[in-house]
């Protein structure tokens, strides 16, 4: 809309047309929900039990799988900012793998490593972990569907920080490992974040790869289906609200994080 | 003594050396050579940030080639200086000195040392984004000197700058390696910097050290003609021993003082090259007529180009005389210099000129 030219024309018309109408698809459903859902109905599924044992199960388990993800992935992420060696575009195509993998077919996947009958889940069992219907499964889940998230989104923090200034560092006496801790992780801190968010918020909405783990405990993805199945739209319709709520918030936040590009960092001004 | 022997290294196309290269303690060295030389790549080798194929590289008599960066005491100034964005100057500076283990307060106290020598003491509260060209590089000095380096290894430190910071801070640069006397070496495409900065000079074309010697030594007596074509030396001429004390260039007999059998290019320097509107008589003993055919900025000077017929000539002349000779195209003019003045290439003109003594810093040109 900057452009002062003659008028609109019928180009600038029809691509504003066809761009609302994607606009309008987002939006209709959502706050339809949204003015559908009483606030007595909201109240009445806050205060239900069941209900909010599965948010906070989603919530945490999502926050579980992200902050294990991290410790993990940050590494990785670097060495695929940093590195170049054979099979490094394979190894990003495998990062990048399990968002084109449907979610049933990677609950199974995990249930066909670390189930009961296996040696992994056997493992797992002796050391008191069950993976089958426990919070453990569901993290797993909800990690092995989001990590390309996380994992992108540092590595492009990484691909960002110019490698002159960790090889400036290094000329003047630090470590890799100091290098890495005061220059590359503060640099791209903001990118990482957002990666977190963005995982974060991608396991809270994960269903497939969850219910094939665990139908119980259960989750509010899991939840929201059984009660849409058992009883219909209006009765799962205030427990999807308030998941959709909680999604909306991590949203937000991740926007205030990523679009606060103060150059230079603003207060840290005085030494 | 900085020593390295046979350093090589391919990446890609790309092949650097064989290399070997002399820096003594406390000197100031300079690398010459155009952009894709090698310089950069080699200043990286020696900063430890890349293993070389072979090669050996020691410093006072110990092998560094396998030591990583952190441990070698050399610091290395990016052209673009590299500092930390997220960081305040002081913590900047004071990053070299924390990271050799100084405790926070005597690595504040390392980094306003440096940051008086390299004159950025009222930067330090600053962060490097509000900084100007100028600014950054009296900082990114500071930050490479702050850890006391062995060897301060500068990578065309001066070029992102505009022509009078350049000046200034080329000063700074003489000064600050006479303050601290550390070993600097230093890389850039542009002789006049390294004229005017550089103890020795060494010069680097296509990943191969072309020879190394004392700065007015390789610009009197360039190793071959193409490091003489590189060192932008205008007036860099094809020529022929014809007998003692004259040589033929262009078919013209121009005497010169240093002639000797074997010798393929003669050097006369511009500024050595007087203009006149008349011939007139003078002991130097070339003195030959021509048109002026073009000119061009040199600097704050002209560089007067005069076809002499079968060869031509540059001639520096101030803005002030370009104006009172009223040249224009095709202008006559008579161009005079000194036989003492035509440097010879090749053949034993070099080293009998050596054995004479022929000294005289081509100096500070602008």
């Amino acid at each position: 809309m900057k452009e002062r030219g003659p008028g609109p024309s019928a180009f600038h018309l029809l691509f504003t047309v066809l761009g609302s109408i994607l606009v309008l698809f987002v939006l209709a459903p959502l706050g339809g929900m949204f003015l559908a859902t009483s606030l007595g109905e909201l109240g009445r599924a806050a205060a239900d039990e069941a209900v909010t044992a599965a948010l906070v199960l989603s919530l945490s388990a999502g926050l579980a799988a992200t902050l294990v993800t991290t410790l993990f992935g940050v590494p990785l992420a670097w060495i695929l900012a940093r590195k170049e060696f054979r099979g490094k575009s394979l190894l990003s195509a495998l990062v990048d793998l399990p968002m084109v993998v449907p979610h049933t077919a990677a609950g199974i996947a995990l249930l066909s490593v670390f189930g009961r009958e296996t040696w992994a889940g056997r493992i797992l069992g002796s050391l008191g972990l069950g993976f089958t219907g426990t919070f453990l499964g569901i993290t797993a889940a909800m990690a092995f569907v989001s990590l390309p998230f996380l994992v992108n989104a540092a590595r492009e923090g990484f691909s960002a920080v110019p490698e002159r200034l960790e090889k400036a560092a290094r000329s003047l006496g630090a470590s890799p490992w100091r290098v890495f801790r005061t220059v590359s992780l503060p640099l791209a801190k903001r990118s990482i974040l957002a990666g977190m968010i963005m995982m974060w918020g991608r396991g809270i909405s994960e269903f497939g790869a969850v219910v094939i783990i665990a139908y119980h405990p259960m989750t509010a993805t899991v939840l929201i289906a059984e009660r849409f199945n058992d009883y219909g739209l209006a009765y799962a319709r205030s427990a999807a609200v308030l998941l959709l709520l909680a999604a909306v918030a991590l949203f937000l936040l991740l926007r205030v994080l990523s679009g606060k590009e103060v150059p230079g960092g603003g207060g840290r001004a005085r030494g | 003594m900085l020593e390295v022997e046979g350093i090589y290294l391919e990446v890609g196309d790309f092949r650097l050396g064989e290399a070997d290269l002399e820096v003594g303690e406390g000197e100031y060295f300079v690398l010459l050579g155009p952009s894709g030389s090698g310089k950069s790549l080699f200043l990286e080798v020696l900063a430890g940030l890349r293993r070389p194929d072979r090669g050996r590289i020691s410093w006072k008599g110990e092998d560094v080639t396998r030591l990583p960066p952190e441990e070698r005491g050399f610091s290395l100034l990016y052209q673009d200086y590299a500092l930390f964005p997220h960081m305040t100057v002081e913590e900047n500076i004071a990053y070299g000195p924390r990271a050799g283990g100084l405790s926070r307060a005597d690595a504040r106290r390392a980094a306003r040392r440096a940051a008086d020598l390299a004159g950025a003491s009222h930067l330090l509260r600053r962060m490097p984004g509000t900084l100007s060209g100028g600014e950054k590089q009296r900082v990114a000095l500071a930050r490479a000197l702050a850890p006391r380096p062995a060897l301060v290894l500068l990578d065309e430190p001066l070029s992102a700058l505009d022509w009078g910071r350049r000046r200034e801070l080329r000063r700074e640069l003489r000064d600050l390696h006479g303050a601290t006397g550390t070993t600097f070496l230093h890389v850039t495409h542009d002789p006049e910097e390294a004229l005017y900065l550089a103890d020795r000079i060494g010069v680097m074309l296509r990943g191969r050290l072309r020879g190394a010697g004392r700065a007015e030594e390789i610009f009197r007596n360039p190793p071959d003609p193409e490091v003489g074509a590189f060192l932008g030396m205008r007036n860099l001429l094809p020529a022929a021993f014809l007998r003692e004390g004259y040589c033929l260039v262009g078919e013209k007999e121009v005497a010169a003082a240093s002639a000797a059998p074997g010798l393929t290019h003669v050097w006369i320097k511009p500024e050595d090259v007087l203009l006149s509107l008349e011939a007139f008589p003078s002991s130097a003993r070339n003195q030959f007529e021509g048109r002026v055919a073009d000119w061009e900025p040199a600097g704050p000077l002209l560089a007067v180009k005069v076809d002499l017929g079968g060869f031509s000539l540059a001639a520096l002349v101030t803005r002030r005389s370009f104006e009172e000779l009223g040249i224009g195209r095709g202008r006559r003019v008579f161009c005079t210099f000194k036989s003492s003045a035509v440097v010879t290439v090749g053949g034993a003109g070099g080293e009998a000129r050596k054995a004479r003594g022929g000294k005289g810093l081509p100096g500070e040109i602008s």
